[in-house]
Order: structure tokens, then C-alpha cells, then sequence
């Protein structure tokens, strides 16, 4: 088992164009850091070190991490984690 | 219930519980029919208080044109006031919307600038501030920063929610304008301790996201995260599936961004359940199906609804 990184369009140029990469790791952060190993470069447009780039939203199964513990968030097998960059609505 | 004219009978909407979707007697679920409002949206909400902001702060003379980025039911309770008070209005909307918008729109006398589809309402936005840039004249209410926006809520829809519901725990409403959100999140905050704020984020299909590169996302300004207790994202697929649970299960024919909310509604439901906690939750029905029958949210299986919804604005 490992945790689904679902990618959006804009950084697929990172995972040569795959939806969704593979990783692991016991919070987002480490989570981050693994598949930045296989797609260099991936993590640094989704976190400027300790914290995700504004304009960039993490959800773990759905839900915004950054109500959750940020990339300290825990992560668990199994989990999905869908990266989205932020739009308005209204 | 009598009104002297249409705009007084804005507001006061019907709180109604939903038995049936409630998961036990004291967890319950209660809908805010906010599609009891003037046009038919919560937005209407919004709309008359940015117009009448705009009318105290000299912005709007007779005659005056009114600029906005909208998907649609912002520009619908616009036209409306608009109308009434005798503004032009002119709405920059993304094309990927439904036909019905365009159609209100334009009954109700509004001019609508198509933006492209890929990049959704970012696109809208950023359009309209460079039309605004180019007409001086002309006024943007611009929803997105604009606090009267958030002052309807907190002024109207917030005390409605109280009064209905002096016991509420969770409110949950759709994320857009964050306008909703802010204006209620901060009115119960004030006064009901521990109550959570929970917005649900609809999650389109890739085409919405077509943006450049990540530093040309958008947050609008009224955003303040400290309000919410959490966010979720939700997936077409889900808010189609609430939607139709809704309709069949309570008899409430709603938009699709309801079924949004709803999803995120029961999640809060089955957690409070789940840890033995009363709850009473409150969740908003921002607008009917009505302006959605042609995108075949209604119709045939979900997988053919959610493939015909692909790439839409749905809420």
C-alpha cells in the first residue's frame, strides 16, 4: 500500500503528464519530500519550505490539510491526497 | 406575509428540517432555502447590499453602468436590482455556464461578456478588472472584495440562523465569494461558543483548472481562513449524487453546489454521530435546479450526468 498524490494539469510537466503518483511518508511534508525524489522539482510548487504556496490547495481525502496540521498533517496508507490550485467561485 | 415591494421581501427564509437524511433524533440536518429569495438565490442577499453600499458612497448616480465578474447568480440578483434602481449592468461570465444564466440575464436586461471557459471564474476576474480599467466610469461591485457582501450575511442570514436554530452547532455552506461563510462564521462565532464553521469547496473538472502556472490562482480577498473550522473539497460526482439523494429523499429540488453542501453536511453528521455528540446542523440551499435541467444534472445514470457536467461551472 502506498498514499495516491492526485496532480493537477499545470504540474503534470512534473510527473510526465500522470494524473497521480505514488509515495510515502508519516506526514504531507514527508509525503512531499518522497515524491520530490522521483519528480524533482514537484514539491517546491506546492510548499515554500515549511508552508504550501498560497495559491496552491492540498486536500487529505477531501479535506483542506491546512485546517488539519498543514504538511505536518499526519498521512496514512491508503489515504488520497489531491493537489489543486485555487480558483474563485460566486 | 405582506411587502410593500419586491426587495422587502428579501431574506427570511424557511429553515426546514430534513428527518428522513438526519442520521439520529438529535443529529439533525436543517436547509436554509435560500431559492426563496427574490430570483431565486441566495446571492440576492449580496447584490442589494453591494448596490446600496455603492448608492451611499456616491458610485452609483442615475443612469450608471455596473460592472461584475459572475457565474451567474450574482449577475442574476445584479440585473434584478439593477433593473429596479436603473443601472445598466454588464456581467463578464465564463461561456462554460449554463444556457439558463445566460437567458435570466438577459431577460432581466443585463449585457454578459463571455470569458474562456479554461481557467473558470479566475478568467471572469481577471477580464473584468481589465474592462474596468479600460470605463472609469463605470462601477465594479466587484463580489470577490467587497464587504458589504459579507455584512448582508452578517446581518441578515446569520441572526435568521440563530433565531431559527438557537441551538446550532455546525453551519455549512458552499465556497465561492467566501461571502456567506464570513458573514455567518463570524456573526455565530460571536455567539455561540464551539460553533464549527464548515465550507464545501466544489471540485470541477480539469478544464476549470486550466490555469498557467500556480502563481495565477486566486483567493478572494474577503477570505479570512481563521473563520473556518475546516474546508472540503467535493468532487462532482458527490454534489450530483446529494443532489438527487436530497430531491428524492426530502422533496427539495435544488441546484447542484446544494448537493455540495450537503455532502460536506452529512460528513460533519456521521462524524457527530459516529462520536456520540448532539448536533444540530445548518447548511445552505443557495438556489433550485431550475437553472440546471439543461446540463442533465437530473436525468439518466450519475456516470452520464457527472460525464455531461465535466468542465462546467456548476455552481
Amino acid at each position: 500500500m502506498a498514499i495516491e498524490v492526485r496532480i493537477p494539469t499545470i504540474l503534470r510537466t512534473y510527473t510526465g503528464g500522470a494524473k497521480s503518483v505514488e509515495g510515502s511518508g508519516a506526514t504531507v511534508g514527508e509525503l512531499l519530500a518522497d515524491i520530490d525524489e522521483r519528480h524533482p522539482g514537484l514539491s517546491d510548487r506546492i510548499a515554500d519550505g515549511a508552508s504550501l504556496r498560497r495559491f496552491v490547495n492540498v486536500y487529505l481525502n477531501d479535506e483542506d490539510v491546512r485546517f488539519l496540521g498543514g504538511l505536518r498533517t499526519p498521512v496514512r496508507d491508503g489515504d488520497t491526497v489531491t493537489v489543486l490550485p485555487a480558483v474563485a467561485g460566486g | 406575509m405582506r411587502y410593500d415591494s419586491l426587495l422587502d421581501s428579501l431574506g427570511n427564509t424557511p429553515l426546514v428540517g430534513l428527518p428522513r437524511l438526519s442520521p439520529q433524533p438529535d443529529v439533525r440536518l436543517w436547509a436554509k432555502l435560500e431559492d426563496r429569495n427574490p430570483t431565486g438565490s441566495v446571492k440576492d442577499r449580496a447584490a442589494l447590499y453591494m448596490i446600496e453600499q455603492a448608492e451611499k458612497d456616491g458610485l452609483l448616480t442615475p443612469g450608471a453602468t455596473i460592472l461584475e465578474p459572475t457565474s451567474g447568480n450574482t449577475g442574476i440578483s445584479l440585473a434584478m436590482v439593477a433593473r429596479l434602481r436603473g443601472y445598466r449592468l454588464v456581467c463578464v461570465m465564463p461561456e462554460n455556464t449554463s444556457q439558463e444564466r445566460r437567458d435570466i440575464l438577459a431577460m432581466w436586461g443585463a449585457e454578459v461578456i463571455s470569458s474562456p471557459a479554461a481557467g473558470g471564474s479566475n478568467e471572469a476576474v481577471r477580464m473584468a478588472k481589465e474592462i474596468a480599467a479600460a470605463n472609469p466610469s463605470w462601477a465594479m461591485l466587484y463580489q470577490y472584495g467587497n464587504e458589504a457582501n459579507v455584512r448582508a450575511h452578517y446581518e441578515t442570514t446569520g441572526p435568521e440562523l440563530l433565531a431559527d436554530l438557537p441551538g446550532i452547532t455546525h453551519f455549512v455552506a458552499g465556497l465561492g465569494t467566501t461571502g456567506t461563510l464570513m458573514g455567518v462564521g463570524r456573526y455565530l462565532r460571536e455567539r455561540v461558543p464551539g460553533v464549527a464553521i464548515v465550507a464545501a469547496e466544489p471540485r470541477y473538472g480539469e478544464l476549470v483548472y486550466g490555469l498557467r502556472n500556480v502563481d495565477e490562482g486566486f483567493v478572494p480577498e474577503l477570505y479570512d481562513e481563521s473563520v473556518l473550522t475546516t474546508r472540503f473539497s467535493v468532487s462532482s460526482a458527490d454534489a450530483l449524487r446529494r443532489t438527487r439523494e436530497l430531491l428524492r429523499t426530502e422533496g427539495i429540488f435544488a441546484g447542484i453546489s446544494t448537493g455540495c453542501a450537503l455532502h460536506a453536511a452529512l460528513a460533519v453528521a456521521a462524524k457527530a454521530a459516529a462520536a456520540g455528540q448532539r448536533a444540530d446542523i445548518a447548511f445552505v440551499v443557495a438556489d433550485g435546479g431550475w437553472k440546471y435541467l439543461s446540463t442533465g444534472a437530473y436525468g439518466g445514470t450519475l456516470e452520464e450526468a457527472e460525464r455531461r457536467l465535466d468542465g462546467q461551472l456548476w455552481a
